[in-house]
């Protein structure tokens, strides 16, 4: 029902493109002007949708970017087959427009007041909301001591890593390479296992809560092996995504 | 490619008007209560269909039919949301 929004329900709205910055070869942060935007906090997401001349519309979901308080960014990976991401990551310009909803879900979500010590945990493109979360407990001033496992194909698949490098001086942050390592890497080599784990997971008894990002497979892997770590399921929490 | 509650939750806040993916459903066949966000979730069939983690029985299909949302909760014994804060 257009134009009629209803106080505190989801309604589409034009978000127009602010700016656009490379963060890969493939991986793009968009900065988004929505003058209607009621705030969110790290760890939500927002849905898009794209209509074509035809009126064929496409709706994908991204994980926000930016932290509570700050202007919206996404960040999309483009996948050759998709339908949605090779446009907004290689056409899209500024002041272009498109349509936004949200913040959507609390679940997937973290503020000071909800502590820590946190682990988080992504794979690939994953990192954006854990990313956001950090970048909120940075700007919050949050003293919950915190540690990131970011696994990537490679150092130059890596998102964000200038900035997530800046976090060491409060944050463990760590990286693991699945595909290819520079010479001389001394950081993780590999797929997250559970000695990967044994190295850097919190101990059950410190009352750690996990945040999982990243595709399907490598989400129910690393939950997995939390668990069996004896992290309780209800302090795991996980966001799937899937190419598309 | 099965996801999880996390994507659906702007469909669901759509139809149930406050956020859904903390809300806790209970399975109609196991029992097993459980964020919505951990469910299991297949977008990519006709309708999207939301699954029980635990013993993968069906607790929600959503079609949408031009300008309608079809919504079968047959397979969700309870949902419980937290009350706005208002």
């Amino acid at each position: 029902m257009a134009g009629t929004a209803v106080r505190g329900r989801l309604s589409w709205q034009v978000a127009t493109v602010a700016a656009v910055s490379d963060e890969t070869d493939s991986v793009r942060t968009i900065l988004l002007d929505l003058p209607d935007w009621p705030g969110h906090r790290a760890g939500q997401h927002l849905d898009v949708r794209l209509t074509a001349e035809d009126g064929y519309s496409a709706e994908r979901s991204y994980s926000i970017a930016s932290a509570d308080g700050e202007p919206v960014a996404i960040t999309v990976e483009r996948l050759e087959d998709g339908e949605v991401s090779p446009y907004l990551t290689q056409e899209l310009r500024p002041g272009d427009q498109m349509e936004v909803r949200g913040p959507i879900g609390n679940w997937f979500t973290w503020g000071p007041d909800d502590g820590g010590p946190l682990l988080l945990i992504a794979g690939g493109s994953g990192v954006v909301p854990l990313r956001a979360i950090l970048r909120h407990r940075q700007r919050a001033g949050s003293n919950a001591p915190a540690r990131l496992l970011y696994s990537s194909r490679s150092l130059a698949d890596v998102i964000y890593r200038q900035e997530l490098d800046q976090y060491r001086g409060s944050a463990e942050v760590r990286y693991t390479l699945t595909r290819s390592q520079p010479p001389g890497w001394g950081g993780f080599s590999g797929r997250v296992d559970d000695a990967m784990l044994a190295r850097i997971a919190w101990a059950a008894s410190q009352r750690p809560l996990a945040f999982i990002c990243g595709p399907t497979p490598f989400v129910e892997t690393v939950a997995e092996l939390l668990v069996a770590r004896h992290y309780p399921a209800s302090r795991v929490k996980t966001e799937r995504f899937g190419g598309a | 490619m099965a996801l999880d509650g996390n994507v659906i939750g702007g469909l669901l806040l759509e139809i149930f008007g406050s956020d859904m993916t903390s809300a806790r459903a209970t399975c109609a066949v196991c029992g097993t209560v459980s964020p919505v966000a951990e469910t299991t979730v297949y977008i990519r069939g006709p309708g999207t269909v939301v699954r029980c983690r635990r013993c993968g029985s069906v607790l929600m299909v959503v079609a949408r039919i031009r300008e309608l949302n079809c919504v079968d909760l047959s397979g969700v014994a309870a949902l419980e949301t937290t009350r706005a804060d208002e």
